[in-house]
């Protein structure tokens, strides 16, 4: 039994665990205390102090957030010293805070905002400051910063170094001198930063956001020369509607059809199709790596590892340039439906591709780099032209006065607008492993996956790290070397846990065959691009609502989407083949650690 | 190839210092006092270096190299003179001498002379709190201040 301790807090009375925050304590009885620099996948800070609380036998106030329960206490949270204190700190920090709110894209969703409302400021008693003193950083091709807003509360530099391990920001000086920078001020788009967007996703203000693209998406829609097509991605699907109101884990895929053709796409598409694409490719490039390996012999770059995470390919030729050929050749969904788009699509509607703009919904805000990456342009245009974020969209819709929430459902159009079950998982940690796992065991074995539902649980969840064998019996003709033989794949998601795995990779400790690894925590559903706030509950509230749907779908395993078997014979033969290759591989770049 | 031998001669250098300290990342301070007092500063390489021993992330290393008022991260004049910011000598008088300093150099704080000389700083308290204002000259310590005395005082180390 833990040693549990009394304590009171507003004169109620409640047991907690020895060494329990009184943040934790609170939130336990219902007890609202606000926060700042606090956010619940951070490891603490207790910098901020907006926090305090009066305790009982203690001459100044606390911190909440920041202080462990070690002896029976009675806390008050809202006295007058109490009260006044938090008031002061924001008068405070508003006094070195340039920026207005009705020109800012965190209007509304701004927690310093909503802290000085709650607090009733209503005056800047310390002044407040009239002219930028910082120019935006607009160097990188995700991410702009404007530390104009910034309130030095360091949620963006616990998310980089611990949460993501990169390390790109750092609070630079000290005192009122304190900036956070990145090495040496350099522009964010020369830093080691993987474009993630988490940082993004953490900040309170507006201090960090995306490279918004809605203004050109709006001119390409607004254009008659141009045909428009959307291709949405399985995760902001689930969490779009929290832009809207809806609780977290309410997927809006159908009314969010009906929604962007009255904003003025011309087609909407599924990107489960790409992913559906992707598995083909992908499972079919890793058979080959094991065929090359146990049959010829070959030296092959084994395990294999996922390149659909584009802040994860980046984090690779930073940090482990070594292992790039390990990389699965396969570009992203994204980028084969770009491909596909302006090749295939382009001739069978019979418009010159130039005419077309791609443009994709994603969680992501690294995919805005991706697509930017010259080498993303095998077909002689652009796969993809621009990426916006949940966020963006949702403010594009908002501005049409659309209410999303009262549409009728309709489907996407055809004929890359079929994705299967399986193509939809990709969105949630584990997915693409999942996925790939449907399509593999049954080339080889002729038969389904031997677990209910086809639901690969081993894959699931959200451990940092998880682990799986699957073994082949009964393998048909072509796959023989495969009989009796196990398989051993791992996940990480979230790059602090893809270091972990490479790790063990490099010192041989870990033999595995595949290795899926998303940059973002929970997968794509938790990714920088995503709705603010995004935390542990979010995550698993959208996941939810992934899996959900795919159990509920017809086609839930890649290779039988008639689609795609369709896509195949018309137009690019079989998996890995050569037009294939050169539309939907790609190659990368090593970039230095610092 | 000068040059190369150059970096070679830095990079081996910082190794030195790293495996005094067994490349212990708790050991940080120490390892970048040694290098800052070899150097006069701690360079962009440097400090790279220092991140690839101690398997830390470069922007860490540049985040402490910034917090301490004797760690420069640019090169500085042969003198450095750092005059005490924190209330005490705020309250005796700082500014007084602040405002001699700079006339008499020439430069404003966080500037070096053109002649490398003397660079002009400020730092937090050095413990003389009760004989403000004081000030530092590398690692001589002057108290009791007032303009004329300040001035007298950088004069000697020209
Ligand atoms: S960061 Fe918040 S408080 Fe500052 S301008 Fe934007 S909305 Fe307003
Ligand atoms: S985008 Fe990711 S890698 Fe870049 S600064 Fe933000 S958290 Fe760090
Ligand atoms: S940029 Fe945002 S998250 Fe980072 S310290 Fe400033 S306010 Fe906090
Ligand atoms: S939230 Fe507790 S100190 Fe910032
Ligand atoms: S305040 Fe200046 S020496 Fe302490």
């Amino acid at each position: 039994m833990p040693n549990m301790l009394a304590v009171c807090i507003n004169g109620k009375e409640c047991e907690v665990e020895f060494g329990t925050t009184i943040l934790e304590a609170a939130r336990k009885m219902n007890i609202h205390i606000p926060t700042l620099c606090y956010h619940d996948d951070l490891c603490l800070s207790g910098i901020c102090r907006i926090c305090l609380v009066e305790v009982d036998g203690e001459k100044t106030l606390q911190a909440a957030c920041s202080a462990p329960i070690t002896r029976p206490l009675h806390i008050r949270t809202h006295t007058e010293k109490v009260r006044k204190a938090r008031r002061n700190i924001l008068e405070l920090m508003l006094s070195n805070h340039y920026g207005e709110c009705y020109t800012c894209f965190r209007n509304q969703n701004c927690e310093l905002q909503k802290l000085a409302k709650e607090y009733g400021v209503d005056s800047l008693r310390f002044g407040h400051v009239e002219l930028p003193r910082h120019t935006k950083d607009t160097s990188s091709r995700s991410i702009i910063r404007d530390m104009d807003k910034c309130i030095l509360c360091r949620r963006c530099v616990r998310t980089c170094h611990d949460f993501q391990g990169v390390g790109a920001l750092e609070a630079a000086f000290r005192g009122i001198d304190t900036e956070i920078q990145t090495f040496l001020d350099h522009p964010l788009g020369d830093a080691v930063c993987i474009n993630c967007g988490q940082c993004i996703n953490r900040c309170p203000t507006g201090a960090l956001r995306e490279r918004d693209r809605s203004d050109e998406v709006w001119n390409a829609i607004d254009d008659p020369q141009k045909i428009v097509v959307m291709q949405t991605a399985p995760a902001p699907r689930a969490s779009i509607g929290e832009e809207f109101g809806l609780p977290p884990g309410t997927s809006i895929t159908r009314k969010l059809n009906t929604a962007l053709k009255m904003v003025g796409f011309d087609y909407v598409f599924d990107t489960n199709f790409a992913a559906d694409l992707t598995i083909m490719e992908e499972g079919t490039e890793l058979l080959t790596r094991l065929k090359d390996f146990i049959v010829d012999k070959k030296p092959v770059s084994l395990p294999m590892i996922t390149s659909c995470s584009p802040g994860w390919v980046k984090y690779c030729e930073h940090y482990y340039p070594d292992y790039l050929p390990h990389l699965s050749t396969c570009k992203s969904p994204q980028q084969m439906f770009g491909s596909l788009i302006k090749t295939y699509f382009a001739q069978k509607i019979k418009v010159d591709p130039k005419n077309i703009m791609v443009v994709s919904l994603m969680p992501c805000v690294a995919k805005k780099y991706e697509s930017d990456r010259p080498e993303m342009s095998a077909s002689g245009f652009k796969d993809v032209d621009y990426a916006l974020t949940s966020r963006e969209l949702a403010q594009m819709i908002k501005e049409t006065g659309i209410r999303v929430t009262d549409l009728e459902d309709s489907d996407f159009d055809s004929p890359l607008g079929l994705g299967s079950g399986a193509g939809l998982i990709f969105g949630a940690t584990g997915g693409v492993m999942e996925a790939a796992i449907r399509t593999v065991y049954e080339i080889i074995t002729g038969e389904e996956v031997p677990f209910e539902n086809l639901n690969v649980i081993p894959v699931r969840g959200m451990d940092g790290i998880k682990e799986a064998e699957i073994s082949f019996q009964k393998t048909k003709e072509d796959w023989k070397f495969l009989e009796g033989k196990t398989l051993r794949v791992a996940i990480a998601h979230g790059t602090a846990n893809a270091k972990k795995i490479m790790d063990k990779v490099a010192s041989g400790e870990a033999q595995w065959h595949f290795i899926e690894i998303m940059a973002c925590p929970g997968g794509c559903l938790g990714g920088g691009g995503q709705p603010i706030p995004t935390n542990e509950n979010i995550r698993k509230a959208r996941a939810k609502a992934i899996y959900d749907e795919d159990s509920h779908l017809n086609i839930r395993k890649s290779h039988s989407n008639p689609q795609i078997q369709m896509l195949y014979n018309e137009f690019l033969d079989h998996p890995n083949s050569k037009k294939a290759h050169k539309l939907l591989h790609t190659t990368y770049t090593r970039r230095g650690k610092i | 190839m000068k040059l190369e031998s150059q970096t070679q001669n830095i990079a081996r250098a910082v190794k030195r210092v790293c495996d005094e300290y067994h490349s212990r990342r708790e050991k940080l301070l120490q390892i970048l006092e040694e290098l800052n007092e070899l150097y006069g500063y701690l360079s962009e390489y440097v400090m790279k270096e220092v991140a690839k021993n101690l398997d830390m992330q470069v922007s860490e290393i540049y985040g402490v190299a910034t917090f301490y008022s004797f760690l420069n991260t640019k090169p500085k004049g042969k003198n450095i003179i750092r005059l005490c910011q924190t209330v005490s000598c705020e309250l005796a008088g700082k500014q007084r001498i602040a405002n001699a300093l700079e006339n008499e150099l020439g430069i404003r704080f966080g500037e070096t002379t053109p002649d490398g000389m003397f660079s002009l700083e400020y730092t937090n308290c050095i413990g003389m709190c009760n004989q403000g204002p004081a000030m530092l000259i590398n690692d001589d310590v002057y108290y009791n201040l007032d303009p004329e005395k300040a001035v007298d005082i950088v004069e000697k180390y020209h």
